[in-house]
């Protein structure tokens, strides 16, 4: 198993400071305000339904625009961008007749995000790190979709595995550096997203660190599928992951409680990159940068996070401003975890001897 | 916290069919409904994982434990405890960890078959996650000694831990428990063999964990409950103490330790630790005796079935149970005179809780969508009667509540949220068609009105599915809908919804829906017999979200300083002669005389402090405040008395005149009536609001005071008072008393005098010391109305947001030295019973607020102070009308 030379340059930036992830990719491409047929360019003009909305199709459409964003990104202060793949699954491109492209999708993704990193690290001297970006999909392992039959399920452990590992061999071949199994609503969707990665870094005898964020969807403090953070935590320790952590559906604020209870409990950086604030009314995230960058500070100040950035509606000005208030302040340091049997339902359970 | 933990984790077996001989029935039958609550109870009477074992001969264990576990994951009360996947095969076992989103253990894997294969299950168990029960099993056969049993785990353990990278916290070994007491003498120490090799796991492999399955060891005395069970607690004491953290146990049937009669106990000892050779022989004579003692079997809490039916049917809803729905249902049902009032009445508000508990985040979705069922469940029990009902009636037509077409809109594929709406509307007994994800406007058209639907209902996660949504509202306008709209997802909103959807839609209704738990409320009320109130009221509420939307658009908008500037307050100067003050300069009034002071008192804000809301004296009449505001003003009273006799705080102040012109926005001060010296400036800032309909000016300070220009000899005084020398003694002396009510109210009273001090200085000033209104005779209630002319405007309040214009008022009014009030790095005053302002003697001079203001006067204001941007806009944070940070990054 070759373990690539970014990596250990990665852990030993992690080690001196806490590093900062990007920001939204989707509210940037809405300023675009691309079309329908920008969406298509020349490759897809004719093809059989609408395209405009498929977010990561613009990396073979309009490759220049989303290495645009990601240079914006690094330019802002972010360490490391995550790839326009959140729905380059099989799975999650069925909705547009476009399984075929799901790999081709992640290699160049990849290979995007790439040339802006190496471009940004050479123009400024600090390395810069691709984390290869797999979403939920839009099915859930363990939630039935039918009513009637609560122990249907729309897809399988299996077919997830097989989706999620297609994803990656992409993301592994376009060159990421890291991969990103990111806004788990469904702990299940990304056990087998774990299982698919370690099945393709076995396949070609590669391991690139793995990050894990979740995302609690609600008040009640629980993902989609009803865990809470540290049974999610237990569910998906096996991974050994690089970080974990939460993202998307709430602002840092509504965030905080859950983040302080994960960093707490994992053994592994702690990675945040909360929404910037709550949607208002016309579902536009409005926390200013200022704003939210004084709370995502506070994570830092506090000693709760090892790694930041932002979700839904930010910016680079968001990151910048990210970027701003957590430089200088040290890491958070790994807690002592003492081993002992921890298992979870919805609920974590612990062994005490 | 919901978080468990456990020193020794008792595993249930009564989802196990080998261990269950009713589950085994159950499963076999294809009863999963009554498997499921078998799991229910386990969980409710305590246990902490389930053990689901399906190994049976003649069922497809394969599907069966796939079918069982995600039945359970919908079940949250079950599913909230890890589950143990148990099968001796591995096919069964690796199908059990595709369903399970939680930790789960395994049990078990082994040598059995060989050191490879162990190897390839155990790494793909990493892989999966999971704990793992390794049974001391090799190809020899299962360990019975002491020997047997340490050596294979000790194997195990070195191939998991340092090849595999297991982590040695999850591996339990079970090093078998085998039947003791069977007649056949090498039996006989297996329950030693058993303990002893736990204490040598526990010491010699770290953190390793112990389990077994108990009910082996008292294989001999089936049939003899009693004894079993003792036999069973004696071991675990034993077991436990050596180490043994997990088993398989009857959680319910085991009686503690001390509790088992004495005589039994020390039998059970003598054959599980094998003390005497003939213990077999006489625990089988008295076993006879224990036989068919009761095992006590803990009940369900039932007390809420004494619960009015109302409430039955709101704590099964709430808490997803169906055991009594049908029951509780019919109850309701005679008891109404439709059966609809039953769904409409009970059932809904019962749904209504549930939506409210989510809403707080005190149940999360699977919760709900549990509800929901059983509101299914009660549904589908009314509609035989409803149907009758029809018929009887003679109504014809579908026995639905209604057809709902549900859809995502185009550009988004996001239709989880949809989907439970989905769900909770067809356990209602709608009839819902769902077209998907990504729909486009004409398909959503085009198949209400091929099926009729009695409402249209759109989803969407992303921002630009707001815009998608409008566009279908005013295509269903257009093309003459006059069917309901209902609007949810995550970033819409009800003033989106009143604001852009609803204008589209005139010939129907949209109707913005919370969450998944509202949709049935908002779809029977639209389609229920008090539609058209229902709708008035959304119509309504609507009305007043977007006028309230409108105001606050029409606040936030700005006009450029130049603009604001033009617009200002021109008084007639041409008329105005100024009168000249008394003195110019300043004079200090040292101790003075408080007594004079407390007329002066505006009470209101006294009350205020005590969150005692109304205006003085009115409020003593008030129902539910009046006695306390009477009550607290009694005490003022008696405590001011004493207060200004026994003076416990001593007051001062400085004003000041000096002759004043403005220049542009800002107030220049003369060091004499020549005007050609300056001595100061008072920089002022100007409102910016727009404003479409009402046309009062951008006022600034400057406006009040003569122009440079006009040559007008004007003046302008400032002022600083405090009633607060002595407060601090004052309160340290109720601080050492630990009277804090005291402490607090004497603190008011200063405040209070503080502010009465300012109001009677300026009525001197005005009458004598300024004397532009010598003749003025006004009442205090007219005073604290501001009938006066001219004002004092506060550096730091609304009129001029700016604080650090108080550091030139001090340093003109040398205050700190002259007064004893002093101003901290922030620019607040101490004491803090101190008031300080201009004075301001223009008879058409008002008191406004500057609001939020732009960019440019930001950057004006800093020019004309000297200072950098970044400077002000940190003291005006507040008031401005950007984000400072956004603008920077966007130059």
């Amino acid at each position: 198993m070759s373990i690539p030379a970014s990596t250990a340059i990665l852990n030993r930036a992690a080690s001196e400071r806490i590093l900062v992830l990007d920001g939204a990719m989707g509210t940037m491409i809405q300023q675009l305000k691309l079309s329908e047929a920008d969406f298509r360019g020349e490759r897809f003009k004719d093809w059989h339904r609408d395209l405009k909305g498929n977010n990561d199709l613009l990396i073979l459409t309009q490759p220049d625009a989303i290495e645009g964003i990601h240079r914006q990104y690094f330019e802002a202060g972010a360490d490391i961008v995550e790839t326009n793949t959140f729905s380059s699954t099989t799975i999650a491109q069925a909705d547009y007749g476009m399984e075929e492209l799901a790999y081709e999708l992640n290699l160049e993704g990849a290979r995007v995000a790439k040339r802006a990193a190496d471009t940004v690290a050479a123009a400024t001297g600090r390395p810069r790190f691709v984390a290869g970006a797999i979403g939920p999909t839009n099915r859930t392992a363990s939630i039935s979709p039918d009513v009637n039959n609560p122990g249907f399920r729309a897809v399988t452990f299996d077919d997830l595995r097989t989706a999620y590992a297609d994803a990656t061999r992409g993301l592994v071949d376009g060159g990421a550096d890291l991969i990103l199994i990111e806004t788990i609503f469904d702990t299940l969707n990304a056990k087998a997203a774990v299982a698919a990665v370690e099945d393709v870094f076995e396949e070609k005898g590669i391991e690139l660190p793995v990050m894990i964020s979740g995302t609690i969807t609600d008040l009640s403090g629980r993902t989609l599928s009803g865990q809470t953070p540290t049974a999610f935590w237990y569910s998906l320790r096996h991974a050994r992951p690089f970080s974990i952590g939460l993202n998307c559906a709430l602002g840092a604020r509504e965030m905080r409680a859950h983040i302080d209870e994960i960093s707490r409990i994992a053994d592994t950086l702690v990675c945040a990159y909360p929404n910037a604030g709550l949607p208002n009314e016309f579902g536009e995230y409005d926390e200013s940068p200022a704003a939210m960058a004084v709370l995502v500070g506070e994570f830092a100040q506090s000693g709760l996070v090892n790694v930041v950035g932002g979700c839904c509606g930010t910016t680079p000005d968001h990151i910048h401003a990210i970027a701003e208030a957590v430089k200088g302040l040290a890491p958070r340091v790994l807690p002592t975890v003492v081993p002992k049997l921890r298992l979870s339902g919805l609920e974590p359970f612990e062994l005490a001897s | 916290m919901t978080s468990s933990t456990a020193v020794f984790v008792n595993i249930g077996e009564r989802t196990n069919v080998t261990g269950s001989a009713k589950f085994r029935k159950l499963i076999t039958a294809g009863d999963y409904s009554a498997a499921l609550d078998v799991a229910r109870e386990q969980v409710a009477n305590g246990a902490q994982i389930l053990d689901v074992n399906m190994d049976e001969g003649l069922l497809d264990s394969e599907a069966a434990m796939v079918t069982f576990l995600n039945l359970m994951a919908a079940e949250p009360d079950i599913a909230r405890v890890p589950v143990m996947i148990d099968s001796s095969k591995w096919t069964v076992i690796e199908a059990g960890l595709k369903c399970v989103q939680g930790k789960p253990i395994v049990n078990s894997i082994s040598m059995k078959e060989g050191e490879d294969q162990f190897r390839e299950h155990a790494r793909k168990l990493r892989r999966y996650g999971a704990a793992v029960v390794v049974m001391a099993f090799d190809e020899k056969g299962q360990a019975d000694t002491f020997e047997r049993k340490t050596e294979i785990c000790a194997r195990a353990y070195k191939i998991l831990v340092e090849e595999i990278g297991y982590p040695p916290e999850d591996i339990i070994f079970d090093p078998n428990v085998f039947a003791i007491a069977t007649g056949i003498e090498e039996h006989n120490n297996y329950g030693v063999d058993f303990i002893e090799a736990t204490r040598w796991i526990r010491q010699n492999l770290p953190h390793a964990h112990i389990s077994g399955g108990i009910s082996n060891l008292s294989f001999s005395f089936r049939g003899n409950e009693s004894v079993r069970a003792a036999m069973h607690s004696v071991f675990l004491y034993y077991a436990i103490a050596a180490g043994m953290d997990m088993g398989i146990v009857n959680a319910g049937a085991l009686p503690v330790y001390d509790d088992i009669d004495p005589e039994l106990r020390d039998l059970c000892e003598d054959v599980i630790l094998n003390r005497r050779a003939d213990g077999t022989e006489r625990l089988l004579e008295i076993a006879e005796r224990f036989k068919g003692g009761a095992s006590s079997k803990k009940e369900a809490d039932l007390s809420w079935r004494e619960w009015p039916v109302e409430k039955r049917l709101e704590h099964a809803l709430v808490s997803g149970l169906t055991d009594f729905i049908e029951l509780d249902t019919e109850e309701a049902r005679t008891r109404s005179t439709r059966t609809l009032d039953v769904i409409e009445g009970p059932l809904m508000a019962g749904m209504n809780v549930v939506g409210d508990l989510f809403g707080a985040g005190k149940m999360f979705l699977p919760q709900v969508v549990k509800s929901a069922r059983v509101m299914k469940q009660a549904v589908a029990y009314l509609l035989p009667f409803m149907e009758e009902e029809k018929r009887r009636l003679g109504t014809t037509g579908s026995s639905s509540a209604g057809k709902i077409l549900l859809a995502t809109v185009k550009g988004d594929v996001h239709d989880i949220g949809k989907n439970i709406v989905g769900v909770v509307l067809q356990c209602n007994n709608f009839e819902v068609i769902d077209l998907g994800v990504m729909v486009p406007a004409a398909k959503i058209l085009a198949t209400a009105k091929a099926e009729n639907v009695d409402i249209i209902g759109l989803s969407g996660l992303i921002t630009p599915s707001l815009d998608e949504m409008c566009h279908v509202a005013a295509e269903m306008e257009r093309e003459d809908f006059h069917v309901p709209l209902l609007i949810g997802g995550a970033t819409t909103s009800k003033v989106h919804t009143a604001v852009k959807i609803h204008p589209n839609y005139a010939k129907g209704q949209a109707v913005y829906v919370l969450d998944a738990s509202r949709a049935v409320g908002v779809a029977s009320s639209l389609l229920g017999r008090d539609k058209a109130t229902y709708v008035a009221d959304v119509q309504a509420d609507y009305v007043k979200i977007a006028d309230a939307h409108a105001r606050a658009q029409e606040n936030k908008r700005r006009i450029t300083l130049a603009a604001a500037r033009a617009d200002g307050l021109k008084l007639d100067w041409t008329s105005y002669k100024p009168v000249k003050p008394s003195f110019l300069g300043t004079k200090v009034f040292k101790d003075y005389p408080i007594a004079e002071l407390v007329p002066y008192i505006d009470w209101t804000p006294f009350f205020a402090t005590w969150e005692i809301k109304g205006t003085y004296p009115l409020l003593f009449e008030d129902e539910k405040v009046g006695e306390v505001a009477r009550s607290l003003f009694n005490d003022a009273q008696v405590m001011l008395k004493q207060m200004v006799e026994e003076k416990w705080v001593s007051a001062n102040a400085v004003i000041g005149f000096w002759p004043a012109n403005a220049v542009g926005d800002d107030i220049a001060l003369y060091a004499d009536d020549s005007r050609d010296k300056d001595l100061a400036t008072f920089f002022t800032l100007r409102q910016q609001i727009a404003r479409s309909t009402d046309k009062r000016r951008h006022v600034a300070l400057s406006d009040f005071v003569a122009p440079k220009e006009t040559g007008i000899a004007d003046y302008v005084g400032g002022f600083a008072v405090t009633t607060g020398i002595g407060e601090e003694v004052m309160a340290e002396r109720f601080n050492r008393a630990n009277d804090d009510y005291s402490k607090i109210l004497s603190q008011a009273l200063t405040d209070r005098l503080a502010e009465a001090f300012a109001e009677r200085m300026h009525e001197r000033v005005r009458r004598e010391f300024w004397g532009y209104a010598s003749d003025e005779a006004l009442s205090s209630q007219e005073l604290i109305r501001e009938a006066y002319a001219g004002i004092r405007p506060a550096p730091g309040y609304p009129a001029q947001p700016d604080h650090t214009e108080k550091r030139t008022l001090f340093d003109l009014l040398d205050a700190e030295k002259e007064a004893g009030i002093l101003l901290t790095e922030s620019f607040a005053m101490w004491p803090g019973s101190s008031v300080s302002g201009l004075y301001i003697g223009h008879p058409d001079s008002y008191y406004f607020g500057v609001g939020r203001i732009e960019a440019d006067q930001v950057a004006d204001y800093a020019a004309r102070k000297g200072w950098e941007i970044r400077e002000v806009e940190r003291w005006l944070a507040p008031v401005l009308n950007y984000d400072p940070i956004r603008v920077e990054a966007a130059e």
